[in-house]
């Protein structure tokens, strides 16, 4: 054809909308994502970002070699406190990964516009969010090379293992949760990686997401079968998200120590998890948002809709402390009584007030509107709400540890510098994989960009 | 040009997901049968104008789902009922309640990892050779292009009155597909 028009002429352009700045196409939309993989390359800053974070991973390592050269005797854990810092973590990082199911999967079965563009990278921090979880279980073992031990084999001391404990039901729950994810994660990227395939500029490019993308062609019978799946591991991720929160609080509500045994912990964990998960999401957001100039696709209306999800599900938590607090009182059990007392007033009290400042009091900012609809303030608050999630998971398992039924059998726990070291450790390995993530992946779903532009047109035009 | 390599088909280019579904539909009302059409989104009743109305992946899903149940409870209750029964607490050998959680987790596994590759297989991926990638603006179609394929086996498939029929529906450029 000689007389071809100009390439852009009749291409459709939205208007633009709460979830959307104005004036996108499907062609602008794409160029704009793929270009941060395919040829933008690594500013200073994300080169001093990455260093950063190398380096907390090289510090995880040193911390995890010695651990296993020399035991966990190195942790503070002692008798009573078994737990400490290793299973605080644990319960932390998985209940941080959940924001990313929730958002992927929920929200899609609602139909919700908004999280188009949140969807990719919170599902990236689910899946780094339990690998660096799944860390702390294997390490507090003792000797991690015996994990297989859980595992239901025939082996030939005819041994299995013990069904009945939630210990297990945590293997199996957090390693499904594991898998779910990574199969969600890659089945949303296939018709992106298609799209970098057909974009890359060099070869080597070329191949590497065209292996991936399985040879994509955006057939209507695979978009047809692809749709149908995509909303299928929604429907099964769903319950499967709060199936595996309900399970890791099972590992305390099913014990009979004071503090644990309630059966308040299920939707009290779940709700904690969506909580300190959008924290970590804000958190990414908004400096992914700045740096690379994303404000037209995660506007002010998704930072306000965070916000008031962390708000809702910050509520849920509240509630749980104040039901916490009086059904020890009510139930009238003095070991229940003392528990609460002694977390008010004993030598963790400082753990429970601050607790109560970052998680509960601070967060009440975000009531007002011009908290949320500011990103940087949002993005301050976020980082109250995950210390106080954090501080939580660490009062329940520390301060009703310490003091149980005998007196004569309390003690107190302190991290050791190990303890610390292996923490942050992992927070080093979760922004080494954010980093590598977002260097060579889409960390907003192109295609489904491309199907908010058009939905976005339609509904300009009714 | 009587020399020529049969083709695998002729495709039209559109601009946008409408003028696609109604050049589909119109193919498909002419009586062409061997359609596909591509699009970079999915696009609602593009599959039921190409003559796919339905999916069998919800049904594959299902059983590997009720697989993953049955999985989850006998790997449970048979060590602990007939392999190694155990007393623990006193509960009796099948406490079938301990045996839920897990039960639902593999019911969930088994349902995902169907649901995953039973979508992988159906559209018959891992294709990395395909004779529509052999048309160069094809790599539009995974950005901001819209293709209708009439292929060169279908029963009305004729290269020139095929040609001319594609080429009234308006599109921006008919190319043929080399197989």
């Amino acid at each position: 054809m000689s007389a071809r028009e100009p390439e852009n002429v009749g291409t459709l352009v939205a208007p633009g909308s709460e979830v959307l700045g104005p004036g996108h196409s499907y062609g602008s939309v794409t160029d704009k994502i793929s270009a941060i993989v395919l040829t933008r390359g690594t500013g200073k800053k994300y080169k001093v970002g990455f260093g950063i974070a190398v380096l907390l991973l090289l510090m995880l390592n040193f911390g995890i070699t010695v651990l296993l050269a020399e035991g966990v005797g190195i942790w503070g854990i002692n008798i009573p406190v078994g737990w400490g810092f290793a299973i605080t973590n644990f319960v932390w990082w998985i209940g941080i990964g959940h924001a990313g199911t929730l958002i992927s999967a929920f929200l899609l079965l609602m139909r919700q516009k908004w999280r188009t563009s949140i969807n990719r990278f919170a599902e990236a921090m689910t899946l780094f969010a339990v690998a660096c979880a799944g860390t702390f279980p294997l390490l507090h073992m003792g000797r991690p090379w015996l994990f297989y031990y859980l595992l239901p084999y025939p082996d030939t001391m005819g041994v299995w293992p013990q069904f009945r404990s939630p210990l297990v039901w945590d293997v199996f729950a957090v390693s499904t949760y594991a898998t779910v994810s990574l199969l969600f994660w890659y089945v949303g990227l296939i018709p992106d990686l298609a799209t970098l395939r057909d974009r890359a500029n060099k070869k080597v490019k070329k191949i590497i997401y065209g292996v991936f993308a399985l040879g994509w062609r955006g057939s209507a019978r695979h978009w047809k079968r692809y749709e149908m799946a995509g909303l299928l591991l929604a429907g099964l991720a769903t319950p499967l998200v709060v199936s595996v929160h309900t399970v890791v609080s099972f590992d305390f509500t099913v014990a009979i120590v004071p503090g644990w045994h309630s059966t308040i912990f299920p939707p009290y964990f779940v709700a904690g998890a969506i909580y300190s998960g959008f924290a970590m999401v804000i958190a990414l957001a908004v400096p992914l948002r700045k740096y690379y100039g994303l404000e037209d696709f995660l506007t002010i209306r998704h930072l306000d809709n965070m916000g008031k999800i962390m708000l809702a599900t910050g509520m849920v938590v509240a509630y749980s402390y104040v039901m916490e607090t009086f059904m020890a009182f009510y139930s009238g059990n003095k070991f229940d009584i003392f528990m609460i007392m002694d977390r008010m007033t004993g030598p963790y009290a400082l753990v429970y007030w601050s607790l109560i400042a970052v998680n509960l009091v601070i967060p009440q900012l975000l009531w007002s509107s011009r908290i949320r609809r500011n990103a940087l303030y949002l993005w301050l608050l976020s980082f109250s709400v995950q210390a106080g999630m954090w501080l939580e998971r660490y009062m329940i398992i520390v301060s009703s540890l310490s003091r149980d039924f005998i007196p004569s059998s309390w003690g107190m726990y302190y991290p050791t510098r190990w303890d610390w070291m292996i923490f942050i450790g992992t927070i080093g390995l979760f922004f080494t994989l954010f980093y590598l993530f977002v260097r060579f992946l889409p960390m907003i779903s192109i295609f489904e960009m491309r199907e908010l532009v058009h939905k976005t047109a339609e509904e300009a035009k009714s | 040009m009587n020399q020529r390599q049969p083709i695998y088909g002729l495709m039209a280019e559109f601009l946008s997901a409408e003028e696609l579904l109604e050049a589909t539909t119109r193919a498909a009302e002419a009586g062409y049968r061997e359609l596909d059409a591509y699009s970079p989104f999915p696009v609602e009743g593009l599959a039921e104008a190409v003559g796919f109305p339905r999916t069998r992946l919800p049904v594959i899903v299902f059983f590997g789902g009720l697989l993953g149940t049955c999985t989850g409870f006998f790997l449970q209750w048979w060590p602990n009922v007939i392999g190694y029964p155990q007393n623990i607490g006193g509960k009796p050998w099948d406490s079938w309640p301990a045996f839920i959680p897990i039960t639902f987790e593999l019911t969930i596994l088994f349902a995902a990892l169907s649901a995953t590759f039973g979508m992988i297989v159906l559209n018959r991926l891992p294709s990395p050779y395909h004779p529509v990638f052999n048309v160069e603006r094809f790599a539009h179609a995974s950005k901001d292009r819209f293709f209708l394929l009439i292929k060169a086996d279908d029963p009305k498939f004729d290269a020139e009155q095929t040609r001319n029929f594609l080429a009234e529906l308006n599109p921006r450029e008919v190319s043929e597909v080399e197989s």
